[in-house]
């Protein structure tokens, strides 16, 4: 993508949600579903695996690891079965592409799901969904049903010998079973607790066996890259996060939801076709990538929605979760709500997030109230430095996040709930009736 | 029901059935204990300690075992919920907009508290964390059905009809709410016949393809990739 050209939505995933019948098979096949599958199963199954590293394609749930590479990381000589498991957990707070996508077109995800798992060589697939979304499941287990049906999966798929069995599997609660090996451990019927990391998934997952886990919207790009091709996905995107993602705008924006772009893409472009912030307001600070990625402000309006920019300016591209925020929003109430997230959230393996949160949510609760000192601001931080980088998995590192990032940008609005003793703004202005006044 | 602790015999016997194909979907038994769980819960409304016994029992675990698991999921009861089971999300983005207002009125028009349920046995309210539909925010969820872009008049419009046993229709979800227990049914892995039901997408969910078509954008024509410096882009062949 070159910078002096205006960028553009680009819809690939979301290019039939306008059909009524987007989600059923017939619909999805009018509009080219299950070419690519037929495509793939053509091809030898280590030529898919180095098409999808050529593509570039970087995981669509959050860390951005690159999908061919982990493929590629299992074992060759490992003689136990080979697991695909479909991260559809979507927990993360202001992530919201991945349900909607399986609402209007799980079949893109079950073609997805049949190429990828050709391709590493599994015969059992698992979709880990979130139990509180009723309806996606049922379309979810309605294209199950459609898919068998129709010889797309089951045993010896289309003729090749291939055989698929996908498994709906629906969580029920827990914000920790989203990270893979805690998901792992849900899935074998356990509490779902992160693993020890070595061994990956890749080498020891499900069952001990070698294991993929990735992100719905992640696998539901494959068959796209396998119809169009790997120049096709890096003509869009930057050189090192190719390709297009959904950009899920949420909050004090005239017109939230979902934008399907490139990778680079910026805030005051997204905000230029949402209508920008609502009428008579001005942004206040944003999360590029869902709550555990640091805030942003203002000064961000023009930095590229993609990993390494985002990174640069100190956050992280995360899910691109943009929930955004207008002035007559209270930083510190805002950060103190996630931080409550992230305290009933910690599953309580380790100290540091276990304990550091519970003691985050009492600071922030006191210094919301107006009852908290300056000192406090240096608590907080003191904790943030006892989290990040020190606990078991990446919750801990993610909670950090927003208290870290508002108080380096905001550290004066904490300062006036302390000297006001109380909360400086009236939270009715920030709700959907109340932004008029 | 249960105050026993065991199912009665032809609970147990019919609910063996269905463990037997659930178990069935594994190559592993012990995987099948949360939707098993969802099982239990969809007999009585909530985990009971026949719930975790019957279990326990489907999957050789110890009853501590399965309480363990039980108690770690926030899904899972521990106390019969409403016929109806409204959440409404009062995680950050929610929050603010709104749905911190909407979960205060609802607690005062219902008098309960968080995770109470009415006298009736109707509604029971709970205040849930982000339901992956903040576009559509302030969010409410009945049954893990959603219902988009609340107010507090609307929630209060909702849990009234829910206790007048009226259909209520989820903004994004089949034509109407089915109970507690037979979502928690579906949540066992068995279908039910509403898939189809309902829109495929709605509002926020469009936003961004609707503008799309309107400005005539599309990712690029593979047939017909941009060179370096892309000179037209935004024709839109691949369609
Ligand atoms: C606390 C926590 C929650 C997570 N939740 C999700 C989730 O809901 N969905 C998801 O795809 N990845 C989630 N992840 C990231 C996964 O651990 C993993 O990186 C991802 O599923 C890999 O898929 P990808 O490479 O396709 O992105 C979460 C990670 C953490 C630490
Ligand atoms: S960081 Fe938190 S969620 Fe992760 S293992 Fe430790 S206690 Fe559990
Ligand atoms: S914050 Fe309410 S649905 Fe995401």
């Amino acid at each position: 993508m070159s910078s002096d050209t205006e960028t553009t939505l680009t819809p690939v995933l979301s290019e039939n949600w306008d059909r009524p019948d987007s989600f059923t098979l017939r619909g999805y096949r009018e509009t080219g579903g299950y070419e690519a599958l037929r495509k793939a199963l053509t091809m030898e199954p280590d030529g898919l695996v180095d098409l999808v590293k050529a593509s570039g394609l970087r995981g669509r749930g959050g860390a951005g690891f690159p999908t061919g590479m982990k493929w590629g990381f299992l074992p060759k000589d490992n003689p136990k079965p080979r697991y695909l498991v479909v991260n559809a957990d979507e927990s993360e707070p202001g992530t919201c592409k991945d349900i909607p996508l399986m609402l209007a077109n799980p079949h893109v995800l079950l073609e997805g799901i049949a190429i990828s798992a050709y391709a590493v060589k599994s015969s059992l697939a698992f979709i880990y969904v979130r139990g509180e979304v009723l309806h996606v499941i049922r379309r979810l287990k309605h294209a199950v049903a459609e898919a068998y049906n129709a010889g797309l999966l089951g045993k010896n798929i289309q003729g090749t010998g291939f055989d698929l069995d996908v498994v709906v599997h629906a969580g029920a609660g827990a914000y920790i079973c989203g990270e893979e090996t805690a998901l792992l451990d849900s899935l074998e019927g356990y509490r779902g607790q992160p693993r020890l990391k070595p061994p990956f998934p890749a080498v020891a997952g499900l069952y001990a066996s070698p294991t993929v886990v990735n992100n719905v919207e992640s696998i539901a790009s494959v068959p796209s890259i396998v119809t169009n091709g790997v120049e096709w996905f890096t003509a869009m995107g930057t050189e090192k996060s190719a390709g297009f993602g959904f950009f899920s705008l949420s909050g004090h924006v005239t017109n939230p939801g979902q934008y399907e772009a490139p990778l680079g893409i910026t805030l005051r472009e997204l905000l230029d076709m949402a209508g920008g912030i609502r009428a008579g307001h001005e942004l206040k600070f944003w999360t590029p990538g869902g709550s555990s990625t640091p805030i942003f402000t203002d000064e961000h309006l023009d930095t590229p929605l993609d990993f390494e920019s985002v990174g640069a300016a100190g956050s992280m591209l995360g899910t691109r979760a943009l929930q955004i925020f207008d002035e007559t929003t209270c930083v510190v109430r805002a950060v103190g709500r996630w931080i409550e997230f992230y305290a009933h959230e910690s599953c309580g393996k380790c100290t540091p997030c276990r304990e550091g949160n519970f003691w985050m949510v009492q600071v922030l609760e006191r210094l919301e109230n107006g009852a908290g000192t300056e000192a406090d601001l240096d608590k907080l931080l003191d904790i943030c430095d006892n989290l990040l980088g020190r606990a078991f998995c990446a919750l801990g590192d993610g909670a950090a996040s927003p208290v870290i990032s508002s108080i380096q940008y905001f550290r004066q609005e904490y300062i006036d709930h302390v000297e006001q003793g109380g909360c400086p703004f009236d939270h009715r202005k920030s709700t959907v009736w109340g932004g008029e006044a | 029901m249960s105050r026993t602790g065991t199912f009665p015999e032809e609970v147990e016997a019919r609910l063996a059935l269905d463990a037997k194909e659930i178990i069935a979907r594994y190559p592993h038994s012990r995987s099948a204990l949360l939707p098993l769980l969802h099982l239990v819960q969809a007999e009585e409304g909530y985990v009971s300690s026949a719930g975790i016994a019957f279990c326990a029992e489907q999957l050789d675990l110890t009853k501590a075992e399965v309480t363990a698991v039980a108690t770690f999921y926030t899904m899972y009861k521990r106390r019969p919920a409403g016929q109806y089971h409204v959440g409404v999300c009062t995680n950050t983005l929610c929050a603010v907009m709104g749905g911190d207002e909407i979960f205060e009125s609802l607690k005062e028009h219902l008098g309960v508290g968080n995770d109470e349920v009415t006298e009736d046995g109707k509604v029971s309210l709970e205040h849930v964390e982000c339901n992956a539909a903040c576009d559509f925010a302030p969010v409410v969820m009945v049954n893990w059905e959603f219902f988009d872009n609340q107010t507090p008049e609307s929630a209060k419009q909702l849990v009234d009809d829910l206790r007048l046993g009226k259909d209520v229709k989820p903004s994004r979800g089949p034509e109407s709410v089915c109970t507690w227990k037979q979502a928690a049914r579906l949540l066992a892995g068995f279908a039910d016949d509403r898939a189809t039901e309902g829109p495929q997408a709605a509002g926020p969910s469009l936003v961004g393809l609707e503008l799309a078509r309107k400005r005539g954008w599309a990712a690029p024509d593979p047939d017909n990739l941009p060179t370096a410096p892309a000179a037209d882009e935004g024709e839109g062949g691949t369609k």
